[in-house]
């Protein structure tokens, strides 16, 4: 046996360590991505989560033009540090349409008067059904739909400041 | 409990299959195998029938409801995996990033096979 080989087994046990130690010490938040992002969205038909705006189905996201589809709820707080970026993504002339996860309607209205109301329709969706139609394993999520209603990108917890430009580019994009 | 659940399909409130089990049992036991080899997506390590988080719930309904629309259960795998990627089922396909996980033990198994083979060889002489 060459003298080489004798080193395999010690480089084998040390590219296992290696990889260990990257694995254990990188961040355990793993962020599921959805599958579903250039591809077009499913069927759904939502009813009205407040009085006075309406509910949300799968043609109002099929419109011709790019815009934003929001999974929030009134109970989660990043969505309340992500409301003002809606707002100012509203102010640029964005439509943002959403659906409300485990809300009622008492609830969201609050919610809208304290932190301001980016949405054109909003719609319940209690059961999550929209959520996991579209792969979304959280909230806030915020799904760029295109003219045919194609997912065309997905942004991952709340919107700073910093993700508005990134999103206008990718609503650009999906013109 | 099966008084109530009786009452409630007597009524014709439909019962919530996030929480209770499809009336046909058969149906019940395809659907309750799939649920445990389904990984849920917010807690991580637990499957969606092991869990008790809301979202858990939520996709046991619609497993649920897909089976008892007479889906199969790899049909149903088939859809959430079209939505989460094989990150969301414990079995996960074939492919290539999953391969080396089939191929790894073969071609260890191999070497070792070599090895020996080799050290034999030597001893004999």
């Amino acid at each position: 046996m060459k003298r080489w080989t004798l080193w395999v087994p010690l480089a084998v046990f040390l590219a296992v360590v290696a990889l260990a130690a990257w694995r254990l010490t990188g961040t355990s938040e793993a962020v599921v991505k959805s599958a579903l992002v250039g591809k077009p969205l499913p069927e759904f038909m939502l009813p009205a989560m407040v009085e006075g705006k309406p509910g949300l189905n799968r043609a109002d996201l099929a419109t011709g033009k790019p815009r934003l589809l929001n999974v929030f709820a009134s109970w989660c707080v990043p969505c309340i540090a992500e409301a003002p970026q809606l707002m100012k993504l509203k102010a640029a002339g964005v439509e943002i349409d959403a659906v409300a996860i485990k809300d009622t309607p008492g609830a969201v209205k609050a919610f809208l008067s304290r932190h301001g109301d980016p949405y054109a329709r909003i719609g319940n969706d209690y059961d999550r059904i929209v959520q996991i139609g579209i792969g979304s394993s959280g909230v806030p999520e915020t799904f760029v739909i295109d003219g045919q209603g194609r997912v065309a990108a997905q942004h991952i917890g709340d919107i700073r400041a910093e993700d508005v430009p990134k999103l206008l580019k990718a609503l650009e994009d999906a013109r | 409990m099966s008084l109530l659940l009786g009452l409630a399909l007597a009524v014709g409130t439909p019962v919530d299959l996030g929480y209770s089990q499809i009336p046909d049992a058969g149906k019940e036991a395809k659907a309750a195998e799939l649920m445990g080899t389904l990984r849920c997506l917010v807690c991580q390590g637990q499957s969606i029938a092991d869990s008790d988080v809301d979202m858990a719930a939520d996709m046991r309904r619609i497993v649920r409801q897909k089976i008892a629309a007479g889906e199969s259960p790899e049909a149903v795998r088939g859809w959430l995996i079209e939505r989460y990627g094989s990150y969301v089922t414990y079995d996960p396909p074939l492919s290539w990033t999953t391969a080396p996980l089939w191929l790894a033990p073969l071609l260890l198994l191999g070497a070792g096979l070599w090895l020996a083979r080799g050290t034999l060889r030597r001893r004999r002489k």
